[in-house]
């Protein structure tokens, strides 16, 4: 086995990977997911080695989707029969994940997996954040933001018969058949691979094909990360690659996010869910469309570009990452804020005062 | 809805957890260098980490929930 050098900590290090986890937290709790793709490239920034962030990562995900999964349960929002059928034919595509992943990098180098994996970011966050963007400002534009109902292609889901094949989901409160759900499952699993944030793809699914409401869509999603991030962890731990104190710290600080997170989806309309994801899916697709030129480059497929102008990109491209995960944390922060005067100005008794 | 909890009952949790979770991560920053030497060990040793990750999130999510709760920030319904 190769010798890895883990990094020293340091107070300042510790600090700034809390605060980081601290936000993923608050966004994950909030839409299931989405929280996480910007801690791997913030461990890298501090010097710990590519392998080690995503093993990292990966170990402090699981117990956060654990403690998110349990409480949004409490609130009766968690399909924990969906969540792991859809959580272990995740894990099957994890494991192509990392196979392509493995393959690409043989082939191509780092560069060529690093341009891979910006694609997969750009195409899926363009398609899907549109998508889910449109149909957010569609909602409020009709003012049809109180309540969801199944769209044209869930219901044509709905009203598919496979014999032997058909499982009741207590979200849906109806039989589907599992020929769905597995599919869609492996797709989570599949970008979670590629990207590290598999609910990009597993909640809208959930939400646009299944036709779950946006609440229990994002917390059924905790419990498909769960399973991804056990499975995951154990893959990464097997090769000795996780930094145990890296991710006992993210986790420090995203337990407080996940909880706060989670407390927030009680207060807001189902539509802000897909507001937030939404926006972060957008913003992150601008910042790995600005690396791609860099990327083409190293592998001549454009002409050169001076080193000053790539190292310019990719730390544009790194702040407009932080930048999307603090404007999802903003959103989320003041619909929490707005919802608790709301319920505070309707049932006093109910929020102020916790001694009631 | 979840039993309300008053605030001193909730106070007392919360120092409690998070006594606990204060001991659990000094305790791994203070065996650093064994824990390290011994999770990167690799194969079988896997347990080492995810064992400890599912420690860290039962004792230190106890203490973030009943955190936020003492601070009177819970849940709607």
């Amino acid at each position: 086995m190769e010798t890895l050098d883990f990094i020293q900590l340091d107070p300042v290090n510790g600090i700034y990977l809390f605060i980081v986890g601290f936000v993923g937290g608050l966004v994950s709790g909030f839409i299931g997911s989405g929280g996480a793709f910007v801690l791997t490239p913030a461990m890298m920034s501090l010097g710990v080695p590519g392998i080690v962030a995503v093993a990292s990562n990966m170990c402090h995900k699981f117990p956060k989707a654990l403690v998110g999964a349990v409480k949004r349960a409490r609130y009766g929002q968690v399909d924990l029969k969906m969540g792991l059928i859809m959580g272990l034919s995740a894990e099957a595509g994890v494991l192509t994940g990392a196979h392509y992943q493995e393959l690409i990098k043989q082939r191509f180098g780092d560069v060529g997996s690093n341009l891979y994996v910006s694609v997969a970011f750009v195409t899926v966050l363009g398609i899907v954040g549109g998508f889910v963007m449109r149909d957010t400002i569609r909602a409020h534009r009709l003012g049809t933001t109180e309540e969801e109902k199944p769209g044209r292609l869930a219901q044509w889901v709905h009203g598919i018969h496979i014999p032997g094949t058909m499982v009741y989901f207590p979200s849906l409160g109806r039989r589907i058949s599992v020929l769905f759900t597995i599919p869609l499952g492996f797709a989570t699993g599949l970008l979670a691979a590629t990207i590290a944030v598999g609910g990009f793809i597993g909640v809208p699914a959930q939400i646009y094909v299944l036709g779950m409401n946006s609440l229990m869509a994002s917390a059924t999603e905790l419990v498909i990360a769960f399973v991804m991030g056990v499975g995951g962890t154990i893959k990464f731990a097997w090769s000795g690659y996780v930094d145990i104190r890296l991710a006992m710290i993210i986790l420090a600080g995203s337990l407080f996010g996940i909880q706060l997170g989670a407390i927030g989806t009680t207060y807001v309309k189902p539509y802000v869910i897909k507001l937030v994801m939404g926006v972060i899916m957008l913003t992150v697709m601008v910042s790995r469309a600005l690396v791609i030129p860099v990327y083409l480059s190293q592998l001549n497929w454009l002409p050169p570009m001076a080193p000053e102008t790539m190292h310019l990109m990719k730390s544009v491209s790194f702040s407009i990452m932080i930048l999307a995960l603090f404007l999802g944390a903003g959103i989320i922060l003041r619909a929490l804020i707005q919802g608790r005067r709301a319920a505070n100005a309707a049932t006093p008794d109910l929020v102020a005062d916790p001694a009631t | 809805m979840s039993p309300v909890t008053k605030p001193p009952e909730s106070k007392l949790k919360t120092l409690i957890w998070g006594c606990l979770s204060i001991l659990l991560y000094g305790a791994l920053l203070m065996f650093e260098q064994p824990i390290m030497a011994l999770s990167s060990q690799g194969k079988w040793f896997f347990i080492v980490p995810v064992t400890i990750a599912f420690i860290f999130s039962f004792v230190h999510g106890r203490f973030t929930e009943e955190f936020w709760r003492s601070l009177g920030i819970r849940a709607k319904y």
